[in-house]
């Protein structure tokens, strides 16, 4: 039985419903729909977890090497360009480490954001309608929700694996066997977390944000906003 | 059912809108007082720039009055909190656009459907009905289109049957026929007297198509923020004549 009765004349009602189920099958079809549009913004998202990750396992590769402590590495290390001295000596990250860090941080809150707001924005005018069939403003945030969490997550995923596979592909021609045999799997399993929980996280509050924003908004407002 | 009651169902009191516009203040509507009667089918004309959109949006709780209120079914919207107007525009106002406004990524069906969803319908029963509503204005062919894949007209439709998902009070339609040739402008009015005459459902619309008037119980004319008259079907039929020279 649904829980549909009819409106008694005069009385306002509260009851609106928007179950996850239909939620989620509306969210599904909207990627699906607008499939290269979705995977543009993915591709926005991997882009900028590719990079964090790279960096971050780059890094952790090196001081795995630097502490190794065998001549054939170190010499491996100073063709280059590292110190392995200096690596062991500061186990933290280097100014230039610190730079490069904090600039693919840069990118993915950059590249995230942007990618997320332009497909949320593109859509104001949808989000308004959906108020004027009597959507509440947390059925907009439900739908938005699943959307950004399956882009921002599959999204990070490639991102992530893209980022690490390449990474790998570079240190072990730079670094050959060494790599294999000094292989930091705690390192990468923290770059992984951290790169995992930077991607999705921005991603799916990206989305949120201005979903929530217009659906506060007055739906003539919404709807007037010009793509 | 069919035919204007005296009973109200909607009452405009005092209704002031005052834009920003930057730094300039514009005054979109100086204090309107209207009432509708339930089974009316009222329309709401003027120029561009009139305030019958702004007008329009009130009635429809679609924003709100600077200064006055705004009755449906005499409950001031206005005291409404976000889940009453929620269920206010879910359950007893149908919207049609000028420009249609269906949710791209679904099909005629499912735009049909989702006001049901939100009013609690299971989906097979939303299914039955949005396609008897299909059937209805003249698309149950067509169900499992996607909005681009209809006219302009055939969007119209299925906006139409849309605002008709949970059998509202009142339909708003706003310039229903802005972006339609004639002969598909009027189809959709005459559809939209149909669903007045049928299902007693009052109708306000706004527009400068001229032929609603034809169908109109009255016409309201808005003149730079204000009513400027109203018109009655009877005084209507007069004035017609001695425009087109003919009283049809």
């Amino acid at each position: 039985m649904s829980a549909y009765e009819p409106a008694a004349a005069g009385k306002i009602q509260k009851q609106i419903v928007l179950p996850w189920s239909r939620a989620v099958e509306i969210a599904a079809k909207s990627i699906k729909i607008r499939f290269w549009r979705s995977m543009i913004t993915m591709g926005g998202v991997v882009l900028a977890i590719a990079f964090l990750m790279s960096i971050w396992t780059g890094n952790t590769f090196v001081k795995a090497l630097a502490f190794a402590k065998d001549p054939g590495t170190d010499v491996l290390l100073q063709r280059n360009g590292i110190d392995p001295d200096e690596v062991r000596a500061d186990p933290g990250l280097s100014e230039r480490d610190k730079w490069l860090v904090s600039l693919s941080l840069l990118v993915c809150v950059v590249g995230i954001v942007n990618a997320m707001l332009m497909s949320v924005a593109e859509r104001f005018r949808e989000i308004g309608t959906m108020k004027c069939l009597g959507a509440l403003d947390s059925f907009i945030v439900k739908i938005f929700f699943l959307e950004s969490t399956f882009t921002g997550t599959v999204g990070t995923l490639l991102g992530v694996a893209i980022g690490f596979l390449l990474t790998l592909a570079r240190a072990s021609i730079s670094y050959k066997g060494a790599v294999f045999a000094n292989f930091p799997f705690a390192g990468v399993a923290m770059a992984v977390l951290l790169s995992f929980a930077v991607g999705t996280t921005l991603s799916i509050f990206a989305a949120i944000w201005p979903a929530r924003s217009a659906a506060r908004m007055e739906p003539v407002d919404a709807m007037q906003v010009r793509e | 059912m069919a035919g204007p009651t005296d009973q109200t169902i909607v009452r405009v009191k005092g209704v002031q809108k005052i834009y920003q516009m930057g730094k300039v203040e514009v005054q979109a509507l100086k204090g309107v007082d209207l009432e509708v009667n339930a089974g009316e089918y009222m329309s709401i004309m003027g120029p561009s720039g009139s305030g019958k959109s702004t007008l329009f949006n009130m009635i429809g709780g679609l924003d709100k009055p600077t200064e006055g209120k705004v009755y449906i079914e005499e409950v001031d919207i206005a005291q409404l909190d976000a889940y009453e107007l929620a269920w206010l525009r879910c359950r007893k106002i149908g919207y049609i656009f000028q420009t249609f406004n269906l949710i791209p990524v679904m099909t005629a069906l499912e735009n049909v459907t989702l006001p049901m969803t939100f009013a609690g319908l299971t989906t097979d029963e939303a299914r039955d009905k949005g396609a008897g509503l299909l059937d209805k204005v003249g698309l149950g062919e067509r169900k499992f289109h996607k909005p681009f894949e209809l006219s302009g007209g055939q969007q119209q439709r299925v906006a139409v049957a849309r605002a008709m998902a949970n059998d509202p009070t009142i339909l708003l339609a706003d310039e229903p026929t802005g972006n339609l040739d004639l002969a598909t402008g009027r189809e959709i009015i005459e559809l939209l007297k149909e669903l007045n005459k049928d299902n007693g459902v009052t109708i306000i619309s706004a527009t400068h198509d001229i032929k609603m008037l034809d169908v109109s119980d009255r016409v309201v004319r808005i003149r730079d923020g204000a009513i400027d008259r109203i018109d009655t079907r009877a005084e209507l039929a007069i004035e017609i004549g001695t425009i087109d020279g003919s009283t049809e």
